[in-house]
């Protein structure tokens, strides 16, 4: 279009109130413990992490909570390094799914503990099927990221 | 099925950003679909839209703003937010109840005027555990690629050159937005944004008002000589968290298996002509091929290598340029129908294909890693 309309410049933001429930807000207690919690289906046994009230598959409640592990295996990741809204934290970093020893499920998170800066290095350290482990941060308030990050083992 | 539902007439906008107004852009393109064949508001049986809040343009309910661009004013219209396959459906379906002889399918997204993809598909997440480490869809594409690679031994070159073909392809594509000749080294040195994800290996925010007209078996035939016939759809959704997924064995197998029981297809790789496939992030076309059973599992960088998915080639694969060149994201599955569509009539001007298209199937797909999935089988005969 040759001729140059207006342009709206504007913004929109809005409070939330959002409820965790009672299956949440135990996880993020245990969290705030250092303890990562899940629920296991008793028709499928999967053990399912973060803990949730159902097994979305057999579509039953789930009744009993296991405290996992804290380290497991690598399952896939990704060298994040631009800036988006609502990142984790300074590019770059290391988004990472991450499978709990005994669990079923992958855990979303992120991978540190090793040089960042040189992604060539990177790429030669971090490997699909690696070991890893939770490392807790000092102060803790029943959050996601009071696990700063996984690191290799 | 007993009865058929006919295509009757397709509309698109241009991808690339304009001054345009929404609400006017939305109603240029309801004009144009309705006068292709000769119809008016009046004549129209009912709407069904797509189109999404947070995309659309900081608008909540934003149907209620722009009904009347779609002439759907004291009409029964209805509609759908997310994925516009579905609205499709949903349209074919209110044609099939015998209560209306014709209905819009429209959808509507303005990308050019919203946020960053990746800062509204933060929002797909959600706010206690998968948002706050940073997930959006380039993350959760990103992660997925990377099993593709290691699981099946696909290489980052034959993931670049989805973009390769796809962007050329747009040069042919009056509507596409991001176009041009490139090479496998231009697509894989392109900034690194989530690795193994490079920039031009991501889809870019479109625009994109798209619309198509459906009708009943005899109002089709009163109202165009080149009919293209529903002929099957079939959808499938997945866990929502990322981690509970196998994101190499998604639902776009169950979506796929249940549009050819529609519509009769036993042999996909023989009994489809073209494929338009929603490959936000380049090594989903490959993925998505294999799904759709178009080759087999894990030989989707073989399919690429073959050059058989070519423009040019026995099984054109988005030859219009696919999401890769225009992604105007909630219109980009029903615009690959309408890409299919015109293909099928032989009036997809430079991009038609050479070979003689009767089956064409157009895939659409929503939230991270393919989340969901609709497929819709089209032709004629």
């Amino acid at each position: 279009m040759a001729k140059e309309y207006k342009t709206l410049m504007t913004e929109i933001r809005l409070p939330y109130e959002l409820s965790y429930g009672p299956v949440w807000t135990r996880f993020f207690e245990g969290m705030a413990e250092k303890k990562l919690y899940g629920t296991k289906c008793e028709k499928c046994g999967r053990i399912l992490v973060p803990a949730r009230s159902f097994c979305p598959r057999c579509f039953v409640d789930t009744t009993e909570w296991v405290e996992v592990a804290q380290q497991g295996t690598l399952t896939a990741w990704s060298y994040v390094n631009y800036r988006y809204f609502g990142m984790p934290t300074e590019p770059p970093f290391i988004g990472a799914l991450i499978r709990l020893d005994g669990t079923d499920v992958d855990f979303l998170h992120l991978m540190g503990g090793i040089d960042l800066n040189d992604f060539e290095q990177v790429r030669k350290v971090v490997k699909n099927g690696m070991k890893v482990r939770a490392v807790w941060k000092e102060e803790r308030q029943g959050h996601i990221l009071d696990i700063r990050y996984f690191e290799p083992i | 099925m007993t009865k058929r539902v006919g295509i009757v007439s397709v509309a698109q906008g241009a991808g690339a950003e304009s001054k345009d107004n929404f609400y006017d852009q939305a109603y240029r393109i309801t004009k144009e679909v309705l006068e292709k064949v000769g119809i008016t508001r009046d004549d129209l049986g009912t709407i069904v839209t797509a189109s999404s809040d947070i995309f659309h343009g900081g608008i909540s309910c934003a149907n209620s703003y722009y009904w009347e661009t779609t002439g759907a004013f004291l009409k029964n219209a209805s509609r759908q937010d997310g994925e516009s396959l579905f609205a499709f459906f949903y349209a074919v379906m209110r044609i099939l109840s015998g209560q209306f002889d014709t209905a819009l399918v429209m959808a509507l997204c303005k990308g050019s005027e919203n946020p960053p993809n990746d800062t509204c598909t933060l929002m797909f997440a959600d706010p206690f555990y998968q948002r706050p480490v940073g997930l959006q869809e380039t993350l959760a594409a990103a992660l997925q690629m990377r099993l593709y690679l290691e699981r099946y031994g696909i290489t980052e070159e034959q993931c670049a050159e989805v973009a390769v073909k796809n962007l050329g392809n747009a040069l042919g594509n009056p509507y596409a937005h991001r176009k041009g000749r490139y090479t496998v080294e231009e697509i894989l040195g392109s900034e690194r944004l989530a690795d193994p994800l490079t920039a031009l290996q991501v889809a870019p925010k479109s625009e994109g008002m798209v619309a198509v007209l459906l009708a009943s078996e005899e109002k089709a035939r009163a109202l165009t000589d080149k009919p293209v016939w529903f002929k099957g759809y079939g959808s499938s959704l997945d866990h929502f968290y990322l981690g509970d997924r196998d994101l190499l064995k998604g639902p776009l197998r169950d979506a796929a298996a249940r549009a050819y029981r529609m519509a009769g297809i036993a042999d996909p790789q023989k009994e489809i002509d073209l494929a338009e496939i929603t490959e936000p992030y380049a090594f989903q076309e490959l993925l998505w091929c294999e799904d759709l059973g178009l080759c087999g599992e894990g030989e989707g960088g073989k399919l690429i290598a073959s050059g058989r998915t070519r423009r040019n080639g026995d099984l054109p694969v988005n030859p219009s340029g696919g999401v890769l060149a225009n992604n105007p994201y909630v219109s980009r599955g029903l615009q690959r129908l309408v890409e299919a569509v015109l293909q099928i009539r032989g009036e997809a001007g430079e991009r038609q294909v050479p070979k003689e298209v009767k089956t064409a199937l157009a895939h659409g797909t929503h939230g991270f890693a393919g989340q969901c999935h609709a497929v819709a089988i089209v032709g004629i005969g």
